[in-house]
């Protein structure tokens, strides 16, 4: 079941099912920028993430939809939460719903919606139909071998970085405790 | 070796599973209330009121000396004293409780009340099983809940029953034995009268007195 | 006939989808595939508290619960209506949405990892491509369920907890991945079906199942460990230890959202068991070849009862590691053998089948494990205490 940008004939249940996650993703996204507790915004972007997810498996890719949520919802969520909570646990509110810049927020949202909405619809997309080829995780990762190796090698040294990165600096707050 | 401490207790709780089944040293679970921990004699709790005999109004052996009801900590014995008197195991006439209520949810059966009892009436039972609804009318006991046989008493409490049994009968005896005692020393007086009346009268010449007032003096362990 | 028995639930749902108009074919053969999952492994959960009531008194020298029923058989009964009537009690400051969500993404997420267990022959509820991934995916959100409940409740202790959980399952996750990434290189498929398949062979009389390797002896050992941790069970369950922390992350909750985390809990813990089983003990098929005349789905069941024992027996064993323990431990000495047994499981592939092949290997297994538990014992050596006080 391909989806053609500019086709006519879209099955139903598709067309159901993209419109509830599309507004499963934008309700969250614009959720994150309106409401008042930061938790409550990255709970609402969780959302969003996993939305996003499953667009990902409609097309098809389900290595990059499964890793997304693993590494969205998983990780980059709980580090989020995690920040605010370490540094602002003291400044949360706790009552009302939005934010006082809720205006703000979702004007911000909206514009870039808006602008990356036109230069989405102003592609010339209505040629030949892509055929959804479903990548298997053996072609991606025999394609991360070969092709893509340095990129690969490159972010592996970036994490590892990171990581002594964070050891160091836990480390080093431990001996002046001391 | 890498892992032994684990692998030994796993071994453990595995033998401990297994031999919960067989023996009866493993599994050490007593289900109250079928079965029942035995408890040494010591073991007190709540006193009771000792009856000799069969009868419980006529065999209690409490006078109503009001002592253990001064002496409870926590004043949970009530007493009433009669007005009349009814004989006591001896025959002496003695008075008796007509109203003798302990409250049980006060009592701490610290056992004061035995320790100070001259007549060893009250003595200490084993009973803890009063699970009951009524919180306050249920756990007062009355003279009837009280009152428990001596054969009882020898049940739950054999040595200590068997030793206030031997005390009790040692001080009839030695009651008694006073009591002929003095009623032998009586009566020995009391024929020493007669005897000086007799040879008083023996002077003056009536035979008739003579042979009146010459009683055969008997044994002095009468009653 | 042993066919027929063995396939039984696949043609029950056939003959049931006769009867089913084509239009709706695909929702009502998506929604018998899923009922049996709700029904059996709640019910598995039912089992599994009563066999660890039972167990642990057994173990403990003392009998479990015994009055409600025979043998106590109604006792999960009884702990479900007392979970349902219970007072639902939330506190006033607490944050009323996260509160309530809490249990239900952590009980959607558990659900969710059952899609890919391949409980039978041809009984697979979807068979993903990537479904090994699958599992992970989900097993992550539970995470972010665990911080939803602790946060939520705005008490310090109950964020503690979750602060902890969620550092043991992340710190956790990763020898668990590593663990299966051997399974993968040795299979070359993410699909738990395919995986299961490649084990359902037979040399003689012994299957060609991964724990009959050296690196899959570790593998799976490490596994379980991490298993264990992911769970919050016996003995990493500090973040929720009744004597340490009262109830951890759901200390707030009470009635049916507490039975709900039970739930969502044992249903992980039955997952995990599930995953191992299918990456390490074969899944489906039978121990011995003479065997296979035994149902597919009885002999899953069979191995999850096993490791459900193992991991109650576990439980009533080993006391309960302190964080720090259990911290260094998962980064010191887990994470390093999980690593090696990647190398190891590498090696294995790239040697001729043989005997040389098995010493190797073994010895490369046990090697850095030695070598790995004497450099932890060292570093725990125990120094002079010294004492500062206030002057």
């Amino acid at each position: 079941m391909a989806a053609h940008i500019g086709s006519t004939q879209r099955p139903k249940s598709l067309m159901i099912s993209f419109l509830i996650i599309a507004i499963m993703v934008a309700g969250g996204t614009a959720a994150a920028m309106v409401l008042r507790n930061p938790i409550h915004c990255i709970l609402a972007l969780t959302v969003s993430f996993a939305g996003i997810a499953a667009l990902y498996l409609k097309l098809g890719a389900q290595f990059v939809g499964f890793t997304q949520i693993m590494v969205y919802v998983g990780a980059v969520a709980i580090l989020a939460v995690f920040a605010i909570m370490m540094t602002q646990s003291r400044r949360i509110p706790v009552a009302g719903i939005f934010s006082r810049n809720a205006s703000v927020g979702l004007f911000t949202a909206s514009a870039v919606f808006a602008v990356l909405g036109w230069a989405i619809l102003s592609q010339p997309g209505n040629g030949p139909a892509v055929q959804n080829t479903s990548v298997s995780v053996q072609q991606i990762g025999g394609s991360l071998m070969h092709e893509y190796v340095l990129p690969l090698e490159i972010v592996g040294l970036l994490l590892t970085a990171a990581l002594i990165g964070a050891v160091v600096i836990a480390m080093d707050r431990k001996e002046d405790a001391e | 070796m890498l892992g032994e401490g684990i692998i030994k207790g796993l071994a453990e709780t595995a033998r401990n599973f297994f031999g919960s089944y067989l023996t009866k040293e493993r599994l050490t679970t007593v289900q109250y209330p079928e079965e029942r921990l035995p408890q040494n004699e010591a073991f007190r709790n709540f006193p009771f009121l000792v009856f000799d005999g069969a009868d419980s109004e006529a065999g209690l052996r409490c006078v109503s000396c009001h002592i253990c009801e001064k002496e409870c900590p926590p004043k949970c014995i009530f007493i009433e004293k009669s007005k009349d008197k009814k004989p006591d195991a001896v025959g002496k006439p003695q008075f008796y409780p007509v109203v003798f209520d302990i409250d049980v949810s006060v009592c701490m059966s610290c056992q004061i009340c035995v320790e100070v009892c001259p007549f060893d009436a009250i003595k200490m039972d084993v009973e803890y099983d009063y699970p009951t609804e009524d919180r306050f009318a249920a756990l007062l006991f009355n003279k009837h809940q009280l009152a428990k046989s001596n054969d009882y008493y020898h049940q739950i409490h054999p040595t200590e029953a068997s030793a206030v049994d031997a005390a009790l009968a040692a001080e009839r005896e030695s009651a008694a034995a006073k009591a002929a005692a003095t009623a032998a020393a009586a009566a020995k007086t009391a024929a020493a009268k007669v005897s000086a009346e007799s040879r008083a009268v023996k002077a003056s010449p009536d035979s008739a007195v003579e042979s009146i007032t010459e009683p055969p003096l008997s044994g002095g362990d009468g009653l | 006939m042993t066919q027929t028995v063995d396939q039984i639930f696949v043609l029950g749902k056939h003959w049931l989808l006769e009867y089913v108009p084509i239009a709706a074919k695909p929702i009502v053969s998506a929604v018998l595939s899923v009922i049996p999952i709700m029904v059996a492994f709640p019910l598995l959960f039912a089992i599994t508290t009563w066999l660890e009531r039972k167990g642990l008194g057994r173990m403990q020298n003392r009998l479990g619960p015994n009055r409600t029923g025979p043998m106590g058989l109604w006792q999960p009964i009884a702990d479900g209506i007392k979970s349902l009537t219970k007072e639902d009690i939330v506190p006033l400051t607490a944050d009323h949405v996260v509160h309530f969500l809490a249990p239900l993404l952590l009980v959607a997420a558990a659900f969710l990892a059952y899609a890919v267990l391949p409980v039978g022959r041809n009984m697979v509820l979807v068979n993903l491509d990537a479904g090994v991934l699958f599992f992970f995916a989900v097993g992550s959100v539970v995470e972010l369920a665990v911080f939803m409940a602790g946060w939520s409740s705005r008490s310090k202790y109950s964020l503690l907890g979750a602060m902890r959980a969620i550092a043991q399952m992340i710190s956790y996750e990763v020898p668990l991945v590593l663990a299966t990434v051997a399974v993968i290189m040795q299979s070359g498929t993410l699909s738990t079906v395919e995986i299961v398949e490649r084990q359902a062979g037979y040399t003689g009389l012994l299957p060609h199942w991964y724990v009959f390797t050296p690196w899959g002896i570790l593998g799976f050992i490490l596994f379980m460990i991490a298993a264990t941790a992911e769970s919050n069970r016996s003995p990493f369950d500090l973040p929720e230890g009744e004597s340490e922390i009262i109830a951890g992350y759901y200390i707030e909750y009470s009635g049916f959202k507490f039975a709900l985390f039970f739930l969502g809990e044992y249903l992980g813990m039955f997952a995990t068991s599930g995953i191992a089983i299918t990456l390490f003990l074969g899944g489906w098929s039978a121990p011995l070849s003479v065997l296979t005349f035994i149902p597919s789905w009885i002999w899953f069941f069979a191995k999850l009862l096993v490791l459900i024992c193992i991991f109650i027996w576990i439980r009533g064993t080993l006391p309960r590691l302190r964080m720090d323990q259990l911290m260094s431990f998962a980064w010191e000495f887990i994470l390093p053998m999980a690593l090696i047994n990647m190398f190891v499981a590498g090696v294995w592939h790239f040697m001729a089948s043989g005997f040389v092949r098995w010493i190797a290997c073994a010895t490369l297994v046990i090697v850095p494990c030695v070598v790995l538990s004497a450099l932890l014992k060292r570093k725990k050596k125990l120094q002079l205490r010294t004492y500062s006080f206030a002057e």
